[in-house]
């Protein structure tokens, strides 16, 4: 058993974070909105990162930057109008929604429309397929259903 | 009808496929400007051989430029820099950005490889930088006679991209002298 537990601890990672900085943060919200918008905003050197996780020079500067702007009292939309002014909405993770990403936000909704204008399509259309077989069998005239009979070998042998 | 709806993924599959082959061909590091045809951020900042002269952004105006970001510890930079030195010779102005550097070390540097700049901005902690949104030393930028910023490229600059920078610079001289006359 204290070999198993041994054998656990050793698995336990002990660097979680990709960049560890020590920044004093003035009250916990400020500290909680520091690490919401290094969340938010992407490093534009290493792309499928954001700034808290990575460890590029470019990243630590723009942390830095963040870090003085909520310290100094900016908001949010003032912080991330200061990133996009410099790096494009390339730095947003979350991009607004405008004319050029409306596509973006909406275009998953279409397609779910578009599917199921297409199921409800196809399953009518099925559906009105197996009544028609039904009618066939049931609007047979007396001499029909008789050689119908007849060929499927049911009825009377003479 | 039905012959048509067969033919459906198919074309569902032609579209796609087109779009991811445009796709291998984009170059995903490559980011647009966000200042492109917006002025040069202002700035005041020492000239890297002159420590005592400030250079600010009325500097860079009067004349179409090339500003190259650049520094010593940047491999890229090494491989572009006979490029600049050709440019230079071919008559055009280049101004240098020397980003979060040495002074020692970039002095000896162009003492060691010439120097094309025509002057050097001394940005060691990289605030101009900041503002020009740099993310990756060699940048370069063409600025036009009002120090408005036309294009930039964002890695070596060889002689296929210098084509590209000169044509855009030759065009802007042309726009320039026809405003002027």
């Amino acid at each position: 058993m204290r070999y198993l537990v041994a054998l656990m601890l050793v698995f336990i990672p002990l660097s979680v974070f990709a960049a560890i900085d020590t920044y004093e943060f003035k009250d916990e919200a400020t500290r909680a909105r520091f690490h919401t918008l290094t969340f938010e905003l992407r490093c534009p050197k290493c792309q499928n990162q954001n700034l808290q996780d990575s460890n590029s020079p470019i990243a630590a500067d723009l942390r830095n930057e963040v870090y003085k702007m909520v310290q100094a009292g900016n908001d949010d939309a003032e912080i991330k109008a200061f990133m996009v002014a410099r790096y494009g909405e390339f730095v947003l993770y979350k991009p607004p929604v405008n004319e050029t990403t409306y596509i973006l936000w909406y275009g998953p909704f279409g397609l779910v429309v578009i599917g199921i204008i297409v199921l409800v399509a196809v399953s009518r259309k099925r559906k009105r397929h197996e009544s028609e077989v039904d009618d066939l069998e049931t609007h047979l005239n007396k001499d029909e259903a008789d050689r119908l009979n007849d060929i499927l070998g049911k009825g009377e042998h003479k | 009808m039905r012959r048509f709806i067969l033919f459906i993924p198919l074309v569902i599959f032609i579209g796609m496929g087109a779009f991811l082959w445009k796709g291998l061909a984009l170059d995903p590091t490559e980011l647009p400007s966000a200042l492109l045809d917006k002025p040069l951020p202002a700035f005041e900042l020492p000239s890297l051989l002159d420590p005592e002269r400030q250079v600010t952004e009325a500097d860079l105006k009067g004349e179409v430029a090339l500003v190259n970001v650049w520094a010593t510890w940047c491999p890229s930079c090494k491989e572009e820099h006979a490029q600049l030195n050709r440019i230079k010779a071919e008559g055009y102005k280049v101004i240098g950005i020397n980003y979060k550097d040495d002074r020692e070390k970039a002095d000896i540097w162009l003492k060691k490889y010439l120097n094309p700049y025509a002057f050097n901005i001394f940005d060691d902690k990289g605030s101009l930088g900041l503002d020009l949104g740099v993310y990756g030393a060699p940048e370069t930028y063409v600025i036009d006679a009002e120090g408005i910023i036309r294009y930039k490229h964002v890695g070596v600059v060889d002689q296929r991209v210098w084509e590209i920078l000169r044509t855009v610079m030759d065009q802007l001289k042309q726009s320039g002298k026809v405003s002027a006359e």
